[in-house]
């Protein structure tokens, strides 16, 4: 199957692209993919326990099983707000 | 037509438009509203003692939105008659611009002051919002909170200090 991943802030820098295409076995976790891609991109790893994870724009677990065609976002921490 | 209560926009915030957003919402009658209180944040010259030139925000739009929505569910469990509107600023912002705008309508002034500490600690907890800090001699990318909704401390932390 295939998936959509978008990537934000310093996990954009680190890939390089914004949005990137994977083929994952059926049955794939967003963990199946992260950890693919973190082989691909090994500065990722340093994120492994920071990052988060949504599923079609809404947040879930690195435990969801992966559909095809989903949007898989992963994020880095947060900073929205002001710098107070 | 009238302000969104929730809204990322490049442009910069106008904070009179949230105020109109609160004391026109349907959430809560015209006549009950009694207060409505706002705060707004800014773009600092100075951070961790580094001279700020600019900050560049970013975010995950859709999510953003949800989770906007999701700290007013919040908050009017916690304030039931309160009226949260939440605008953040993206993109490119000088040192003084309105990063990010909160107004709240309630019945009492307590209710909208506790909601909009809360709605901005939340905003900082959970908002898939990310700001590229450009300073003198240098470039990072400020990273805060790991997001996650269901955390339940994180979530008990905001509204103590809503209430504090």
């Amino acid at each position: 199957m295939c998936v959509t991943v978008r990537l934000f802030a310093r996990l954009r820098d680190i890939t390089g692209a914004s949005e990137l295409m994977r083929e994952l076995p059926e049955g794939s976790t967003a963990r199946v993919l992260w950890d693919t891609l973190a082989r691909e991109f090994a500065e990722l790893d340093n994120y492994r326990d920071a990052v988060s994870t949504a599923v079609n724009a809404e947040y879930t677990k690195m435990s969801q099983v992966l559909a095809e065609g989903d949007e898989v976002a992963f994020l880095p921490p947060v900073s929205g707000g002001s710098t107070d | 037509m009238s302000a969104p209560l929730f809204s990322l926009a490049s442009e910069p915030l106008k904070p009179e438009d949230l105020i109109q957003a609160v004391g026109a919402s349907i959430c809560t009658a015209p006549l009950a509203i009694g207060a409505i209180a706002s705060f707004l944040g800014l773009v600092r010259g100075e951070n961790l003692g580094r001279r700020v030139i600019r900050l560049e925000y970013e975010s995950y739009e859709p999510l953003a939105i949800k989770a906007f929505e999701r700290i007013a569910m919040e908050a009017r469990e916690h304030w039931p008659k309160s009226q949260l509107a939440l605008h953040h600023r993206l993109g490119r912002l000088q040192v003084g611009e309105i990063s990010v705008a909160i107004a709240v309508s309630s019945a009492h002034r307590a209710e909208s002051f506790a909601v909009c500490r809360y709605a901005i600690e939340r905003v900082k907890q959970i908002a898939p919002i990310w700001k590229h800090e450009f300073f003198e001699g240098g470039h990072v990318w400020i990273e805060g909170a790991i997001a996650n909704p269901d955390d339940d401390v994180a979530r008990e932390e905001a509204y103590r200090l809503a209430c504090a």
